[in-house]
């Protein structure tokens, strides 16, 4: 970098010095002078401009070989970084997908299990308490005895089903180990891009410098203007409870309703 | 009441089916955006829709335009169950037509207030 400030600060300062001569050259009416001074700047500017077109493709070079994947792989060759980080998150979609719908497999078993224990209890207590009010014949007792004696084995069965399912959604979870690994390591490799492009982009930004070239800069703005994409969805909004423009919650939707007149 | 539930991912079709279900509402059926969804609410007798807002194909903002500009449908109640939480978005929904706003995360009590209560306003 500091090369760079110093190859930028010969260049501007070559400039000056030939600027003045050049005025100087044309007032005493020595042409070839002149011309020969014009030669010399274009030189200095060509010599810069080449430096840093070369210091660009170097790091874009390097940069690129940056992003190559971690040589312990054994297809490091093919795959780089980026390809690999994908593949990652995909990992991580496909994980988080897979225990999700196994929680609800298990909560979708459970479910029927515990219902249809609660309505047999229900109606048993019923029955038991008419049993107790004295209102209860023989007969009818000996049945109320054999529901009670089916509802405690199939209690006692469901039970062991429902619990297992607790613990197989409990260990479900474990998701979040892994996609926690893979996700850290992710944004570890977007960190190093960014640094990375960071670099070139002020490589490219002396070039500019050099070359003369300017961006339009409004033009390159309203590519990215925001408004655009909001009627597309913007997905999870991150720091809500810090953002004016954001919700944070149900409450704050149903506020923001009811002022409009819900 | 047959309610069509639009939503890209299969995980939450499944967690708004199985909530609503809990709340005795068990004629469902699913789209996963508002390309598949429109055709389905055109030709299906359906009574309410909730649909999420980000989806590729056709968004729920657009899906829920596409419903209120359907002479047939317009008077459809929707209920819109998404992470779009930026008060611009809301807004832009609540003056496209929408019954309800529920942000994603969102609670079993969360949905079951704002059904309850777009039911109760349509009597």
């Amino acid at each position: 970098m500091e090369h760079n400030e110093s190859s930028q600060g010969d260049f501007e300062s070559t400039l000056k010095k030939h600027a003045v001569e050049l005025v100087d050259s044309l007032e005493k009416g020595k042409f070839g002078d002149a011309v020969q001074l014009i030669h010399e700047l274009n030189q200095t500017r060509d010599r810069g401009l080449y430096q840093e077109v070369g210091k660009l493709t170097r790091e874009l070079h390097s940069a690129i070989v940056n992003f190559q994947i971690d040589p312990h792989m054994p297809q490091a060759e093919e795959v780089s970084q980026i390809t690999d980080a994908t593949e990652r998150l995909s990992y991580v979609v496909k994980l988080t997908e897979a225990a999700a719908n196994r929680t609800m497999d298990l909560v979708e078993n459970a479910t029927p299990l515990i219902n249809s224990l609660s309505d047999e209890a229900q109606a048993l207590s019923t029955d038991w308490g008419r049993f107790m009010r004295r209102e209860v014949g023989a007969e009818e007792f000996r049945e109320l005895a054999r529901r009670v004696d089916g509802f405690l084995t199939r209690s006692s069965e469901d039970n062991r089903v429902v619990s297992s399912n607790l613990n197989d959604i409990l260990l479900a979870q474990d998701y979040q180990d892994l996609t926690g690994q893979v996700i850290k390591r992710v944004t570890q490799l977007v960190t190093e891009v960014e640094s990375n492009l960071l670099k070139l982009v002020l490589m490219a930004s002396h070039v500019d410098r050099f070359a003369g070239i300017e961006h339009d800069r409004e033009a390159m703005l309203a590519e990215k203007d925001p408004q655009k994409h909001l009627s597309q969805g913007e997905g999870p909004q991150i720091h809500a409870d810090k953002r004016e423009d954001v919700v944070s919650g149900q409450d704050d939707v149903d506020d923001l309703l009811s002022s409009l007149g819900f | 009441m047959k309610i069509l539930i639009v939503d890209d991912f299969s995980t939450m079709r499944r967690i708004i089916k199985n909530l609503l279900r809990d709340l005795g509402f068990t004629n469902t059926a699913e789209a996963d955006d508002g390309l598949t969804g429109l055709p389905m609410l055109q030709s299906g007798n359906f009574d309410f829709l909730v649909t999420d807002w980000n989806m590729p194909g056709m968004t729920g903002i657009d899906l829920l335009r596409a419903v209120r500009a359907d002479e047939r449908l317009k008077h459809l109640p929707v209920l819109m169950v998404t992470a779009e939480a930026k008060r611009e978005q809301i807004i832009e929904a609540a003056q496209a037509g929408v019954n309800g706003y529920v942000v994603k995360p969102f609670t079993a009590q969360a949905l079951k207030e704002k059904i309850e209560k777009i039911f109760e306003r349509i009597g």
